[in-house]
């Protein structure tokens, strides 16, 4: 048996991959050995790191596949890290100012959000299922011990371990129904398994397979009946890991779900579409119902995280390129709607520390009109108010689903999507119209730059950034057909 | 054929037992001790299946490793599992019943076990009879397989930042081992001549 890998240049679609794996490695020795702490530069030079690996990944135009197969580039893989890097960068910048108050000031976090990046990037980019789960546990175990990184806080490390049990299990999930459709169809890489499956690899066993990947996957995504984890993880972790985890590793899930189900499992679309369809509906009727009696803002997005991800969800069940460019579309508005509320909530700072109560932010319009400005942007956004970006997410989704004729889907999207207009209007209401009760500091600069910027974008979608996003997304659909 | 059929039902039907005596014995520790037990049985049907390696690797790293880690830690934590298992009684109806649905889904999904012949003839890596498993796994998991051994070592990385960041606390006032100080030490630093008066102690 011969490797693909002769030299170095047959490795030119894996170089983003390579330069972050080198550059996290690189720094991890730097915070090793210098004496003095140098989170502070780590935390910078990861930022730059993951910029340089954002302008690789576009300019690196080369496509294909390498390692006999274990990997693919396309432009479906680019245009999702693309989303990712800039995630996982944004999230970086938004914990400078915090680190030191939620205990992530040391070195080793940069480094290991840069690892749970590469991991994310190698599930986008995965075509085989061990090099998928490979990804997915890579990225995973970053993220479990960033969650429990604030050792000292009881909350922090139940969140961390709870997430590690759950996670392993959802591991254990994918890894039976890998094991199944290896078994049924004699084939790991995803094109071949489609070709084994039109040869007539189909059958019980595949269906089941299938179901127990699709389950272990929904875990990562936290889509309805496999998100119980989502609201105490995002509320124990410290908020800038929260923020990075409702950002960046939703993206990648998101499109590792969109791989699987269309570059190997399209031959039995059928079979797919319905629980798609079922764990859509779950996921957005379940976010909009439960999401009313929350009283801290990070329980609250971490429900709005599950409504988005049924909204997304949306789009695939429509088993279309249209529907495929939906979800890419949706998947980088939500990107950017998160790392802006999160950039909005890491602000709400007293001299007492950080408010998590939605309570507390009432009269936040007076005291702070910027930022309660662009959280009311975002909010309405989520809400799906025209012309902001949260609206053109939904349509694009909506209407792949109309086209695929899936009308009760549609129509019970739009009403979860009413209903969970009740939560997000009740923060805009005790933001606007309650008396102040609490003094906020002025939020620092980065901030309020990731605040401008996102609060823009959402704003501006339409005339700016909307065109071409579609269009990139469009590019993307098509390179999965 | 019989003395291979006769040692699958053997170890087969010790692994159950032993399992079944993992969940339901009483000592922790003797459940360690039979899990033992499953492991080394289930090697055991790993060897008649004629996967060597896989047998051997169960035996060093579950058995050598992983069980007594449990082992170690079944008995240096002080954990009260009358308590962990108050429940135990309560939860087996729903329990029985979630297993049984699963079970008869299993079943359904070995009776309708139907591979077609041309799934089977283009297996991804066909088993080669000729070569031990050893280097069968040798011949690919360097070439064709380099990527994911890369990073699979990139996972473990992973695991060894994180047991570090999360246990590793800096005390102060701790008396560590300097072997560079210790071979440095000059005659001066550590031996004092002093006349000692006959007849008299120091």
């Amino acid at each position: 048996m011969i490797s693909d890998v002769t030299d170095f240049a047959s490795l030119a679609p894996a170089y983003p991959e390579l330069a972050l794996a080198i550059g996290a490695i690189v720094l991890l020795m730097i915070g090793v050995f210098t004496k003095s702490n140098s989170a502070n530069m780590i935390m910078g030079v990861a930022i730059g790191l993951l910029a340089a690996v954002t302008v690789l990944v576009i300019i690196q135009t080369e496509s294909g596949l390498v390692f006999n197969g274990g990997f693919i580039q396309d432009e479906f893989a680019r245009y999702m890290k693309v989303v990712v890097l800039v995630g996982s960068a944004l999230t970086l910048v938004l914990s400078v100012s915090s680190a030191a108050e939620h205990a992530l000031n040391k070195f080793e976090y940069p480094v290991l959000i840069l690892l749970a990046t590469l991991g994310m990037m190698m599930m986008i980019s995965a075509n085989d299922l061990i090099s998928l789960y490979v990804g997915l546990e890579l990225q995973a175990l970053a993220l479990y011990v960033v969650a429990a990184m604030k050792r000292d806080s009881g909350r922090a490390t139940e969140a961390g371990l709870k997430y590690f049990v759950l996670g392993a299990l959802s591991s254990g999930m994918f890894l039976y129904g890998a094991s199944l459709v290896y078994g049924f169809t004699g084939q790991t890489q995803l094109d071949e398994i489609t070709r084994m499956i039109s040869l007539g690899g189909s059958g019980i066993g595949l269906t089941f397979g299938l179901v127990f990947i699709l389950a272990g996957l929904a875990f990562k995504i936290s889509a309805v009946p496999f998100h119980m984890w989502t609201p105490d993880v995002y509320e124990g972790a410290p908020t800038p890991v929260t923020a990075f985890f409702a950002a960046a590793p939703k993206v990648a899930a998101m499109a590792l779900f969109v791989r699987v189900v269309y570059s190997s499992f399209e031959p039995i679309a059928r079979d797919w579409q319905q629980i798609v369809i079922f764990i859509s509906i779950a996921s957005m009727v379940l976010a909009a119902f439960a999401g009313i009696g929350q009283s801290n803002i990070k329980r609250l997005i971490a429900y709005s995280s599950i409504g988005n991800v049924g909204f997304a969800l949306v789009g695939l069940s429509a088993a279309s390129e249209v529907g495929v460019q939906g979800v890419a579309v949706y998947m980088a508005i939500y990107m950017v709607m998160t790392v802006g509320l999160f950039a909005c909530v890491l602000s709400l700072k007293t001299d007492n520390g950080y408010v998590e109560a939605i309570a507390d932010l009432a009269g936040l319009s007076r005291g702070r009109p910027f930022v309660a400005g662009i959280m009311a942007i975002l909010l309405f956004s989520m809400i799906g108010l025209p012309p902001l970006a949260g609206f053109f997410a939904k349509w694009h989704v909506f209407i792949a689903a109309i086209e695929a004729q899936l009308y009760v889907l549609a129509v019970i999207g739009v009403v979860a999507s009413a209903i969970s207009a009740f939560y997000y209007l009740k923060i805009i209401r005790t933001m606007y119209f309650d008396e102040p009760i609490l003094q906020f500091s002025a939020a620092p600069g980065e901030l309020r730059l990731v605040m401008g910027v996102t609060g823009f974008l959402v704003l501006s979608y339409y005339v700016t950034v909307g065109a071409p996003l579609a269009d990139m997304a469009s590019v993307a659909a098509k390179s999965l057909f | 054929m019989t003395l291979p059929l006769f040692f699958f039902y053997l170890f087969s039907a010790t692994c159950i037992g032993a399992a079944v005596m993992v969940i339901s014995s009483r000592n922790p520790v003797h459940s360690v001790l039979f899990l033992i037990l499953a492991f080394v049985n289930a090697a055991g049907i790993f060897l008649l299946a004629g996967a060597e390696f896989l047998a051997m690797i169960l035996i060093v790293v579950y058995v050598g490793a992983v069980a007594v880690l449990f082992l170690f830690v079944v008995m240096m934590l002080d954990v009260d599992f009358a308590e962990l298992r108050k429940g135990f009684l309560q939860h087996l109806p729903i329990g029985m019943l979630i297993g049984l649905i699963f079970l008869i889904e299993l079943v359904l999904v070995a009776v309708g076990f139907v591979v077609s012949p041309q799934v089977a003839a283009e297996s991804v890596l066909p088993i080669n009879d000729t070569i031990s498993n050893t280097r069968a796994l040798g011949q690919v998991l360097y070439t064709r397989y380099v990527y994911l051994f890369q990073a699979a070592g990139l996972v473990l990385l992973v695991a060894m930042i994180g047991a570090i960041v999360l246990t590793l606390r800096h005390r102060k006032n701790i008396k560590r081992q300097d072997i560079g100080r210790q071979v440095g030490r000059k005659r001066s630093e550590a031996v004092k001549t002093v006349k000692v008066e006959s007849g008299k102690g120091l």
